[in-house]
């Protein structure tokens, strides 16, 4: 078997039963309603287009002389009819959150309400320039000065950069207003210390901030080691980086404490904000010593995934990294309006600088506000409650068949299994989450963290009704009763149900193929 | 709450199922110190209705640009998209799914990105591009950190004509990755000065073409310079539709190119969510950052599509990754890749044209108001004139007039001493009578 360097098989084993005998074979390749969809570059016309546009005289184009571009650029075109089936035909073969429960840890798959998306295309929000005079946009900065109040009383912290435009890129405003703030009292400082269940992207922007990464010890309930934390923390210590509740789906009970041994050193202490969903309401940030987190509007205020993106990743920020924060932010002109401040002078002078072109994700900010608004400070706090419910009741209904990495307790958002209970049944974590596939579920988030053997990582939020998780719970406990019961069969060619069996990804990796050529086809 | 399915018997039963006496139980490792009893200060839930009427009024007091004349450009342009692409965009199944960690039931988003994949390497005239980038700035400043890995040098010279908020987002991440800019001075020509700049310890040379001033350039001299001096050329472009009638980056030899994908299938709005181009050589494809989409087989030897080469990223190689982006812009990806395929090649080259040549006409009618001298000699749909007033000054008194009059350069860079250069644009959504507005009523703000 070939497996990746977190040892997840990245290819099927040899000599597993073939989708033949179980399918019968049509004899045009398509299967009912899943058609079997060609690339663009293999259905389209070279000279086709689904855009009619007036002519135009080509002379036009000669002050250009010599910088035009001749050479045949290589992009078929189609009618719009063709477009459309094209992509509503791809659309199938995907899952999506609207089809079925989404359960991907650490992910926050929950629903996205189409009004959002409705208030989001106003046009006056999307047909607005973000260079245009700031008197003809107050509605947009009024709307981006609420939505930082309502970031801001959430999490108890007195400021928030916008402008961030992803969790990732949160992470990077958090730790450029850490080091700056850091440079500003002439303290060079070196490292950053991360637990070893964070995400990926913790050390990776710690590293791209030119810290060098240190890793915090676990204990044996999945938690932050208080003792080898303390070990590690002395005066070259930049930040602790801390997600919280945790990727394990824990809260870290000591967060006030490791706040306090973080600052007794001079260093600043980071939360990743992934998993507010779980808290939002119920606890502030800024109450356990929080001086920065992201905050995924993607996640907790439910801006649609979209496939990969985009997302919007503000960070609140305590007042000893305030003055630090990037451009631009909103002042307010003390008569109901509102100015831009878009460059590094007079109060804004101690600012890193700028994190993107112009002011962050607006299409994003929209959705958010609209989703706080209409939930309320009750309707937040309730999210948190129910999603914190979903995740301990699937752990409650599935622990008697799968193990827990850590001793039995109340988990927050979401419910972590390990692998052990596969033992000795031939079946992966990576088999048991293909063959739910073939039960109609999106898989949990596998292999992470990673600091758990064949972690299955389940976070249902709270948009799953309790007929949706009961739905999942059977499924997985069939499943689950199936591997130990011998049926690794089920589990070791699947999934045989879904648009493609399971896919070569060392083939994929050995030999990239990146783009459609035509000696290729 | 309409988003919340649970009742109040369910919440109970489900309790009974987990053996706690309420959700309190369930909190019972925050410290209780941290926990509110209450409620935050803030409204409480509210309907469809009144969510709606709260933010159409915010809405209605934007002044959109499709209102009235309207002539910013600078990194976000005002096109027409057709209505099949927000369409599609909106499917659940585009909309509401994650990024495709389980390729098999992931395929739709998968087989678009290699489409996307492939349009932005046709585009940009190089062999492979990403998966996206959040938007055209942080992808400059990425392909910034990825020549200084690529040639291991430190030195990176940035051309005076990149758009002023790309350089500022490069300096943040060069500031702390330890690279040294050299960041020539804004002109209209600026690409001039960029070859004398090139030594020995430059990993690459960023070059914007069409430029912030709307210069369009062949760089071929300054690609050849740059690899004479064994560094990297990073072509930028913002207005990714002037790729339907300008030299391609990859002809002119760049070794990287990043572009705001903004202008095709998506809107303005105000100034995001965008798409990053990012494309490069074959050769460094195992140093670019982002997500790459690539083709494969299924166990029935069926062709598909998978995430790979993620040894390059943040989840597996955590502080060795080449980038630390996770997220990025896939439904935005999306839109442009629909919109690319309505288009074609035929419909891009058409639209580039009708942009450029509705430029001209803006000029044309620029140029005979008294007092403004056009700046910029050979543009694509955006160019800069001078002023006889203060440029700010004057956006604000035709903004009053109901004319969005374009972007004052020292909006952007208010340190470069031009505040009497403005940047102005025209598309193909620019009507005749606009055109002839801005010109009669500039006459009579300089008058």
């Amino acid at each position: 078997m070939t497996l990746n360097t977190v040892g997840r098989p990245t290819r099927m084993e040899e000599g597993v039963s073939a989708a033949s005998e179980y399918l019968h074979p049509t004899l045009t390749g398509a299967r009912g309603l899943l058609q079997d969809e060609p690339l663009i570059f293999e259905l389209g016309g070279w000279e086709k287009t689904g855009v009619d546009l007036p002519d135009c005289d080509a002379s036009q184009s000669d002050d250009l002389g010599d910088l035009v571009r001749t050479a045949r650029i290589g992009l078929p075109g189609l009618s719009e009819p063709e477009t459309l089936r094209h992509y509503v035909r791809l659309s199938q073969k995907n899952h999506a959150i609207d089809l079925a429960l989404y359960p991907l840890g650490s992910c926050t798959m929950k629903h996205n309400p189409r009004l959002n998306e409705k208030m989001a295309r106003l046009p006056g929000f999307a047909d607005i320039h973000p260079l245009q005079p700031e008197s003809t946009v107050q509605g947009a900065l009024s709307l981006m000065d609420r939505l930082a109040h309502w970031l801001k009383t959430l999490t108890g912290m007195p400021a928030v950069a916008l402008s961030p435009k992803a969790g990732a890129h949160g992470e990077l405003c958090g730790l450029l207003a850490i080091r700056a703030a850091h440079e500003a009292k002439g303290d060079a400082r070196k490292t950053v210390l991360v637990p070893m269940s964070a995400h990926g992207t913790n050390p990776a922007t710690a590293a791209f901030v030119g810290y060098q990464v240190v890793e915090i010890a676990q204990t044996d309930d999945g938690r932050v080691d208080l003792a080898d934390l303390e070990a590690k923390l002395h005066d070259d210590v930049a930040a602790v980086m801390v997600t919280n509740p945790n990727t394990c789906g824990l809260f870290e009970r000591d967060i006030i404490e490791i706040a306090r041994l973080t600052h007794a050193v001079g260093a600043y202490f980071y939360c990743d904000g992934a998993n507010f969903n779980a808290i939002v309401g119920r606890v502030r940030p800024g109450d356990l010593g929080v001086d920065a987190m992201h905050i995924n509007l993607h996640k907790t205020f439910s801006t649609p995934h979209g496939g990969g993106g985009p997302g919007a990743g503000p960070v609140v920020l305590s007042a000893a990294l305030a003055p630090f924060a990037p451009t631009p932010w909103i002042v307010s002109t003390g008569e109901g309006g509102f100015d831009l401040i878009e460059e590094a002078k007079a109060d804004a002078a101690q600012t890193f600088g700028r994190m993107c072109a112009f002011h962050g994700q607006m299409g994003m900010f929209v959705r958010a506000y609209a989703y706080m608004r209409s939930h309320g400070a009750d309707g937040l706090r309730q999210v948190a409650h129910d999603a914190v419910l979903n995740a301990n009741y699937i752990k409650a209904s599935l622990k008697d068949l799968m193990t827990q990495p850590f001793p039995d307790g109340p988990c927050m958002h979401e419910a972590l299994f390990d692998d052990a209970w596969l033992d000795g049944t031939g079946v992966t974590t990576l088999d048991f989450a293909k063959a739910m596939i073939d039960e109609g579920f999106h898989p949990m988030t596998m292999y992470f963290p990673l600091v758990v053997h064949g972690a299955m990582l389940i976070e249902p939020t709270e948009t799953e009704s309790r007929a949706e998780l009961d739905r999942f719970i059977t499924a997985v406990r069939a499943l689950a009763t199936a591997a130990k019961a011998g049926d690794a069969e089920r589990f070791k060619a699947a999934p045989f149900h879904a648009p493609l069996r399971r896919l070569d990804e060392t083939q994929a990796a050995r030999k990239p193929r990146l783009r459609w050529t035509p000696q290729a086809a | 709450m309409r988003y919340l399915p649970l009742t109040a018997d369910d919440r109970a039963g489900m309790l009974d199922v987990i053996g706690a006496a309420s959700i309190d139980d369930l909190f019972v490792d925050v410290p209780k110190a941290a926990q509110r009893a209450g409620l935050v200060d803030l409204p409480l839930l509210a309907g469809e209705m009144e969510v709606e009427r709260e933010l159409s009024a915010l809405a209605a007091a934007n002044r959109t640009a499709g209102s009235g004349p309207f002539f910013c450009g600078a990194g976000a342009y005002r096109h027409h998209v057709p209505a099949s692409v927000d369409h599609i965009i909106q499917r659940s199944e585009f909309l509401t799914s994650y990024t495709p960690y389980q390729p098999e039931i992931a395929q739709g988003t998968l087989q678009c990105l290699f489409e996307f994949q492939t349009q932005v390497a046709a585009l940009t005239g190089l062999d492979v591009a990403n998966a996206s980038m959040y938007d055209g700035s942080t992808a400059t400043a990425e392909a910034v950190m990825m020549a200084h890995r690529v040639t291991r040098r430190k030195k990176a010279v940035l051309s005076g004509g990149l758009h002023p908020h790309y350089r500022e987002t490069t300096q943040t991440l060069a500031h702390v990755a330890g690279v040294d800019l050299t960041c020539l001075a804004a002109a209209v020509d600026a690409e001039a000065a960029v070859i004398d700049a090139i030594d020995a310890d430059t990993a690459c040379v960023v070059v914007q073409t069409p430029n912030v001033f709307g210069t369009a350039t062949d760089v071929t001299a300054i690609a050849q310079a740059a690899h004479a001096a064994g560094a990297l050329l990073i072509v930028v472009t913002t207005e990714a539709i002037s790729y339907g009638l300008l030299k391609s980056p990859g002809e002119m030899g760049a070794d990287i190119a990043v572009a705001e994908g903004q202008s095709i299938g998506n809107a303005l709005n105000f100034g995001g969510p965008y798409v990053g181009l990012f494309a490069a050589r074959e050769k460094l494809v195992r140093q670019m950052p982002g997500r790459l989409c690539g083709e494969t087989v299924d166990a029935d030897g069926r062709r598909g599509f998978v995430l790979t080469l993620s040894t390059r990223e943040q989840h597996i190689r955590r502080d060795k990754a080449t980038s630390n982006i996770c997220t990025n812009s896939g439904l935005c990806a999306l839109a442009f890749t629909i919109h690319m395929s309505l288009l074609g090649e035929t419909g891009l080259r058409r639209l580039a044209a009708i942009n450029h040549q509705r430029a001209r006409e803006l000029k044309t009618a620029l140029a005979a108001v008294p007092g403004v001298e056009i700046l910029t000699p050979r543009f694509f749909n955006e160019f800069a004139i001078r002023l006889p007033k203060n440029a700010h000054a004057v956006v604000g008194e035709l903004a009053r007039r109901n004319i969005i009059a374009g972007v004052p350069f020292a909006r952007l860079d208010p340190k470069a001493g031009l505040d009497d250069v403005l940047l102005v644009c025209a598309t193909e959504t620019t009507l005749p009578q606009d055109i002839a507005a801005f010109a009669q009523q500039l006459s009579e703000v300089l008058a």
